[in-house]
């Protein structure tokens, strides 16, 4: 019960910062300074909130979880690719973003593309494409926010209510707050994470007898040494992973986050520090990951372990339905958990699940960001401002984000997890593919509304297509795959244990190639927009 | 007079060239550099006790992306942007598809 109640106490916290920000709030009516928190975010919040809304549950969770079945090689995959394309996004569109924002005062990236391009419904199809990618996310915090819950109370609190108070929470925060209670919170619950890794490194680590020991013994067997190399992927599926980040930057909610600091000299520090973030955070999170493949005295991680074990050797014998139940049993999104429970006592065990409460509530600042692109890109862009006014539409904002909450938390009671988990997925792959309206917009003069409608066209299908392959061509064993078609000795496309592969790569890369492909053809082929509006940009 | 302020002037573009073009280069080798398939079976050394090779190569790879960071910043910051402009000057008229702000509103 100790660890539930400095839980409660964490959310009371996150829930007094955001009623806190209301106070502070001065232009309660206005539109940009419930969405933008008035484009006045000083330098720490700026570089503490926009990592915080970059990592989500699967910064700490996930990443584990992976690196426990993976070995180190997930630092290299998500960590330092993004700790690398991250700032780099920051440093040549975001800072252009923030300008444009300032200068004509855009709150929303489509905006920015409708008036660029001269263009109205292609907006609204990129603005529904988006925000249908962005939907998993925060159904993904509802359900995190359940299962945390449930397995910090020891089963006592039941699934949904613990998805209940975790939604309660982050609703009345973001309804109040709007984007400074949002982004006030993420600030503290980065602190949180920083925090938390240095704690759970130390404390498991002495639980351990100390990493040194361990990473030894994982050494000198051969069925684990593997996990201290990369050997598990091939280098062109490390390289593919280099392109997931760019999708950082696509999502909405960090594209919008880049227009709320007060100074475009905040991204200075964002850029330098972000890496050191990135290494601060992921680091323990991958390493603990690892090194729980020794912990074979924690009874749950042990259980995993035969899992793993009897899928490794038994899988030809085994039916669909005992493969997905090992699958399951074997899957380390809990790890941390499990590690914490053995290794450190109780009060802390609460303490630190408030850190991993804190990654698993990112879903905030998506959720405005739905409701900012709801009321900024439909409801004002079809007149609504102009006929109810600007309290009318922080209004809808706030109803929205109800509505967004509730929603989200239905369908997190009614479908399993593994269909948002596969979602989310797909939804970076999409957003990468989304990059070259950024980049066509901010950099290419000739970039035309047509190139732009062809990306996002193209971005939909190449996920929805993916997504259909995957669930019509069962998952082979593992190590296996199925190909289709061949090129130069290569299967095109095939169906991996891991997902799909197109010639090697990761689907990732030949949607973000062709996307930009498509960007430059279609432009090219199309009249490009009024020379008078070219130069407001160039 | 004019000649010479010319010279100085082509120089800086020049130099300011050369820079954008080093640092370019900076981040396509760094880029590159991820691709570390030189330690991608290799254990040993295990540094400082606790850390194989090929993570502790990461470790530095993002320090690295750190240091490179700050190179850009320091070096090809864009200043232009900091008063809040993009390229053209304020008072363009602003377009039908854009939101007006209540100050462009009020002006006459």
């Amino acid at each position: 019960l100790i660890p539930a109640i400095v839980v409660f106490v964490y959310l009371a916290s996150v829930l007094y910062i955001g009623i806190f920000a209301f106070r502070r709030s001065t232009h309660r009516n206005e539109a940009e300074d419930y969405f933008l928190a008035g484009r006045s975010l000083g330098v720490v919040v700026f570089l503490l909130s926009l990592f915080g809304t970059n990592m989500t549950a699967f910064a700490l969770l996930g990443s584990s979880g992976h690196a426990f079945a993976n070995g180190i090689v997930t630092y290299g995959l998500m960590a330092s690719s993004s700790a690398l394309i991250v700032p780099l996004s920051l440093f040549f569109i975001g800072t252009r973003m923030w300008a444009l924002g300032k200068k004509y005062g855009f709150m929303t990236p489509v905006q920015m593309f409708r008036d660029r391009w001269e263009c109205g419904h292609i907006g609204t199809v990129i603005t529904v494409v988006q925000a249908v990618l962005l939907i998993p996310y925060i159904i993904i915090g509802v359900m995190g926010g359940g299962t945390t819950m449930n397995a910090i109370s020891g089963g006592r609190i039941p699934f949904w209510v613990g998805g209940a108070i975790v939604a309660m929470v982050v609703m009345s925060y973001v309804f109040f707050g709007g984007m400074r209670g949002t982004a006030w919170v993420n600030a503290f619950q980065t602190t949180l994470f920083l925090l938390f890794g240095t704690i759970a490194l130390g404390v498991i680590g002495a639980g351990m007898g100390g990493f040194g020991q361990a990473v030894n013994e994982l050494a000198s067997s051969p069925a684990t040494a593997a996990l201290l190399t990369r050997e598990r992927v091939s280098p062109l599926y490390f390289f593919s992973y280099t392109f997931i980040p760019l999708s950082s930057i696509c999502f909405p909610h960090i594209i919008i986050f880049c227009l709320t600091a007060e100074r475009v000299q905040h991204f200075k520090k964002t850029v330098i520090l972000y890496p050191l973030c990135m290494l601060a955070i992921w680091l323990p999170a991958v390493f603990l990951g690892v090194t729980a493949n020794r912990a074979v005295e924690v009874p749950a991680i042990q259980a995993k372990l035969e899992a793993r074990q009897t899928l490794a050797t038994q899988s030809a014998t085994l039916s669909p339905e005992q493969k997905v139940e090992l699958r399951a049993k074997a899957a380390g999104d809990d790890i941390l958990v499990r590690l914490l429970e053995h290794y450190a006592p109780l009060w802390l065990v609460g303490l630190l699940g408030a850190g991993i409460m804190a990654a698993v509530m990112a879903s905030d600042s998506q959720i405005l960001a739905l409701s900012t692109m709801f009321t900024e890109d439909i409801f004002a862009f079809y007149e609504g401002k102009a006929r109810f006014g600007e309290a009318a539409q922080v209004r809808t904002g706030h109803i929205f984000v109800i509505l967004i909450t509730i929603v989200a938390y239905v369908i997190a009671l009614r479908w399993p997890q593994s269909i948002f988990d596969l979602a989310v997925q797909f939804a970076f792959s999409g957003y990468s593919a989304l990059m070259p309206l950024l980049v066509g917009a901010l950099f290419w003069k000739r970039s035309t509304k047509w190139g732009a409608l062809a990306v996002t066209l193209w971005a939909a299908a190449a996920v929805i297509a993916v997504a259909v392959f995957q669930s019509v061509v069962p998952v082979p064993a593992p190590g296996a795959e199925v190909g289709f078609g061949s090129l130069f000795g290569q299967a095109i496309v095939s169906r991996t244990a891991a997902g799909t592969s197109v010639l090697g790569f990761l689907p990732v890369v030949p949607m973000v190639l062709i996307s930009a492909l498509l960007m430059m053809v279609v432009s090219l082929l199309t009249p490009k927009p009024n020379e008078a509006t070219i130069r407001r940009y160039f | 007079l004019l000649v010479s302020k010319g010279f100085l002037n082509a120089n800086r573009v020049r130099i300011k060239t050369m820079k954008g073009l080093w640092l370019a280069l900076l981040v396509v080798v760094l880029y590159a550099l991820h691709q570390d398939t030189w330690f991608w079976r290799a254990v040993q050394p295990v540094v400082l006790g606790f850390l194989p090779v090929g993570l502790f190569y990461h470790v530095c790879y993002t320090l690295a992306v750190c240091g490179v960071m700050w190179l850009l910043v320091k070096f090809a910051w864009p200043s232009h942007l900091e008063s809040g402009r993009v390229n053209a000057p304020r008072s363009v008229a602003p377009s039908p598809h854009r939101p007006i702000s209540a100050e462009e509103d009020a002006a006459p």
